[in-house]
């Protein structure tokens, strides 16, 4: 019964109260859900002989969404008190750190 | 004034830290010292030779190496089929000191490895235990322990170049970085965190261990209500990472995502995405019956998690756990299907006195320190209360993960110590006047029934402080000769050479294993085959340099029950094995004039075993005890006994040492036969000094094709 109701709370909060660089952050999230979606999908079709090629792409999006969604979380006003000692400007620069060294990873696994 | 107290503390640090690296170090020199640099036991041999590869041909070649001088005729693809982190540790140190023009031997720079390491262990025990609680002195404390504790230096005394010299640095370093990570919540400290765990998976099989841990520590935070967003930070930030870095090795390949050693870190992984989301729903939507259907969604995604787990894994998508790891959970499991994981005596059960050997008042202060974990109880102690009762229990089913404990161990106890040095050793008293007015001047929040039933704490005299403190430091004093002690004479003899002392207290070394392998090196040619029990193998190949067919990294059990087959066999059915696997020598370890008790007729009985499993026709345990259920090797052995190939080797012409009927084996403590076993098929081509190692000839087929027993 209520079932609408807290969709539509949920939506009208998330467009009333989320920053628009937040937005940016989940665009990309999205984005990255689409694409791990369509890998797996593309593995499940098509088999997954490369197995290591299917591993790094697919881990590569599910790497990248965690880290974006760490960034998401650690520059969120609302957080703040849980991070005393991470910036933003930190939260950003560990994010890229994170994201190098990741896609060093993938990048060396997918051969 | 405070400034330089500061500086005085921090100087008083350094120097301690430096002090208790030196004592790591020198304690575990005593059999260099006493004996020479070479490197010990069994599998040390192996890396050693993987490192001399590394360093003469290079990092690509050592990655896909393939080794034709073991498992002869598979070979092995050493390459792939090793924890690469220890060979590449040394290879880099070897080549950083090169660079600096101090050209060190490789053989100096693996047998002290260990000891250099278990300086740093000492250092990231000291960072570990700082994050646990605010006392000055526990850090130290718990550095000091590190560093002498036997259960440690057991694995790490110089000479024993074996993964473990690494990996417990590595190990506690991790658990530093997660500490770290979770409280700060920070991704850069998670993202090290990840690279060490991929270090600590370049260098040892226990890597595990970690990828258990943590998730179980996570899940016991989330169960708890603490689940934070910093544990997801640094939880995501460690898994997504992580698991990568540990594909990266050749060994481990996809089993991240296809054994169930790893799914509780995945499952976690997964369960920690869905709680973020409905954190996040929750902060956005008030309500009290959401909330409510928020907890009953959670558990019951998590329910079909793990319902898929199970299904995935009874499916076949997921391998079971291994035969080794499994054992852990069923412990009689080993000793009925996997004789070869039972046949190995670091894999027993533990008894009570060796955690007092190995840990001393450690651990009677291990609990206490356990128990004030529990009294500020914050992420990070829930942390070493989940590692106690998990590392209690391994190590006491598995006789060499006393090793994992032995960190937590110290870090348990130094909170202890610590703790009641801060409480005695204050020299400042308060006066119970002091304190009642303090009680009284604060506001009156508390009922007058509670302020009346609180008694005035605080330790008062001086003789209490000066008694107890006192005790504790006579405690730690015996600590350390105990610790001395034990390294001394239990864990610094290097099992190559044996050592005996003579009646006049002068030393006596018997070095008959180097005798022999230097004369096999010398006196076969190159590519001669060495058959031998596995326990073995790495030392022929190490230390003898010739192929061998099996040894111990016992990765082919069918092949092992061939050697152990032929070795259990009359001489008519071992022949033909050894010419197929052209064999050109049988290499075996005979104890019974020395009374050597590790020699080859005290393992036959496994040899049996691991044959039997695979031929039940041919051999049979049964037919080498005799009617009334003994193992005997004198007058009285069975015929099967007496015939198969172990004995008549292991007893050739052994008699000829004594006076007729008076030939005694010391270590079964038997009276032997007056003659002596007949060998058709082989020639003795050397017996060492004392007899412990004996080497057969394999001989030619007969010239005129008449059988060996006939001719």
């Amino acid at each position: 019964q209520s079932w609408d109701k807290v969709v539509v709370n949920l939506v009208n909060y998330y467009q009333e109260q989320t920053p628009q660089r937040t937005k940016l952050i989940d665009a990309f999230m999205a984005f990255l859900v689409a694409v791990g979606g369509l890998q797996f999908v593309y593995c499940v079709l098509a088999g997954n002989y490369p197995f290591n090629a299917f591993l790094s792409g697919f881990s590569a999006t599910v790497g990248q969404f965690v880290l974006t969604a760490s960034l998401r979380i650690q520059t969120t006003e609302a957080n703040k008190s849980d991070f005393p000692s991470v910036s933003p400007e930190r939260a950003f620069a560990d994010f890229v750190v994170c994201s190098l060294i990741l896609h060093f990873f993938c990048v060396n696994f997918i051969n | 004034s405070g400034g330089k107290g500061e500086s005085t503390r921090t100087i008083l640090r350094v120097v301690i830290l430096f002090l208790i690296a030196g004592a790591a170090v020198a304690s575990r020199l005593f059999s260099v010292i006493r004996f020479e640099s070479i490197i010990h036991e069994f599998d040390p041999w192996f890396n050693f030779r993987a490192t001399k590869y590394l360093v003469a041909n290079g990092f690509e070649s050592f990655w896909d190496w393939f080794d034709d001088r073991t498992w002869h005729p598979l070979g092995r693809v050493t390459g792939g089929t090793l924890y690469p982190g220890l060979m590449v540790t040394s290879g880099v140190i070897y080549h950083a000191l090169r660079a600096l023009t101090i050209p060190v031997d490789i053989r100096n720079i693996c047998v002290l490895l260990a000891p250099a390491f278990s300086g740093l262990t000492a250092f990231s025990a000291y960072l570990l235990t700082n994050e646990m609680t605010t006392s000055p002195s526990a850090g130290l404390l718990a550095a000091a322990f590190m560093g002498i504790a036997p259960g440690y230096i057991s694995r790490s005394v110089a000479g024993s170049y074996d993964n473990e010299a690494i990996a417990i640095f590595l190990l506690v370093f991790t658990f530093y970085l997660w500490i770290k990570a979770l409280k700060l919540g920070s991704m850069l400290w998670g993202a090290l965190c990840a690279l060490f765990y991929g270090y600590m998976v370049a260098s040892w099989g226990g890597y595990a261990f970690i990828t258990c841990l943590l998730p179980l520590h996570a899940f016991v935070l989330i169960c708890m209500g603490r689940y934070s967003t910093r544990l997801y930070v640094s939880y995501t930030t460690w898994y997504a990472l992580g698991t990568l870095a540990s594909m990266q090795i050749p060994f481990v390949g996809f089993l991240p995502v296809r054994t169930s050693e790893h799914m509780p870190a995945l499952g976690i992984f997964g369960f920690l995405q869905l709680l973020a989301f409905l954190d996040y729903v929750r902060s956005a939507i008030p309500g009290r019956q959401f909330q409510t259907f928020l907890f009953f969604s959670t558990a019951g995604i998590f329910g079909i998690g793990l319902l898929g787990l199970v299904i995935a894994t009874s499916a076949g998508f997921i391998a079971p756990w291994g035969g080794r790891f499994y054992s852990l959970w069923d412990t009689s499991y080993a000793k009925i299907h996997i004789p070869i994981i039972a046949s190995v005596s670091e894999h027993q059960p533990t008894a009570w006195p060796a955690f007092f050997f190995d840990l001393n008042m450690l651990i009677w202060l291990f609990p206490a320190g356990v128990y004030l974990c529990f009294q500020n109880l914050r992420d990070e102690h829930v942390f070493i209360v989940v590692y106690a009762l998990f590392g209690s229990y391994f190590a006491g089913v598995m006789v060499r993960l006393m090793l994992t404990l032995t960190p937590v161990v110290c870090v348990a106890a130094a909170i202890a110590v610590s703790s009641i040095l801060d409480s005695y050793l204050n020299a400042k008293s308060p006066s119970p006047e002091e304190v009642a007015a303090a009680e009284e001047s604060k506001p009156a929040k508390q009922s007058a029934l509670k302020q009346a039933s609180k008694p005035v704490v605080g330790v008062y005299s001086l003789l209490s402080k000066t008694v107890v403190t006192t005790a504790m430091l006579i405690y730690l004093l015996i600590f350390v000769l105990h610790c001395t002690w034990v390294t001394s004479n239990a864990y610094s003899s290097p099992s190559v050479v044996l050592a005996s002392r003579m009646p006049d207290g002068s030393q006596h070394i018997i070095d008959d294993y180097r005798e022999a392998y230097q004369w096999l090196r010398q006196n076969t040619k190159e590519d001669a085959k060495i058959m031998s029990w596995w326990d073995y193998g790495y030392q022929i190949g190490g230390m003898a340099d010739r192929p061998t067919l099996v040894d111990n990294n016992t990765w082919n059990n069918t092949h092992i029950a061939t050697v152990g087959k032929a070795m259990s066999s009359r001489e008519e059915v071992s022949y033909p094995i050894m010419r197929q696997h052209e064999v050109d020598y049988v290499l075996v370890v005979f104890g019974g004039l020395l009374g050597y008790s590790g020699d080859d007729i005290n393992k036959f009985l496994w040899m049996v075993r691991i044959a039997e499993g695979i031929w039940p026709d041919e051999v049979k345990e049964r037919d080498f005890f005799t009617a009334r259920g003994e193992y005997r090797i004198d007058g009285e052995a069975t015929d099967t006994m007496k015939n198969s190939l172990m004995y008549k080797m292991s007893y050739y012409n052994y008699n000829t040492l004594f006076p007729p009927g008076q030939a005694v084996d010391r270590v079964r403590g038997a009276r032997l036969p007056d003659t002596s076993p007949t060998l058709n098929t082989m020639e003795e081509a050397f017996t060492s000094e004392n007899w412990i190692i004996r080497i057969y000839k394999v001989k030619d087929l007969d010239n005129v094709g008449r059988d060996h027993a006939a001719a």
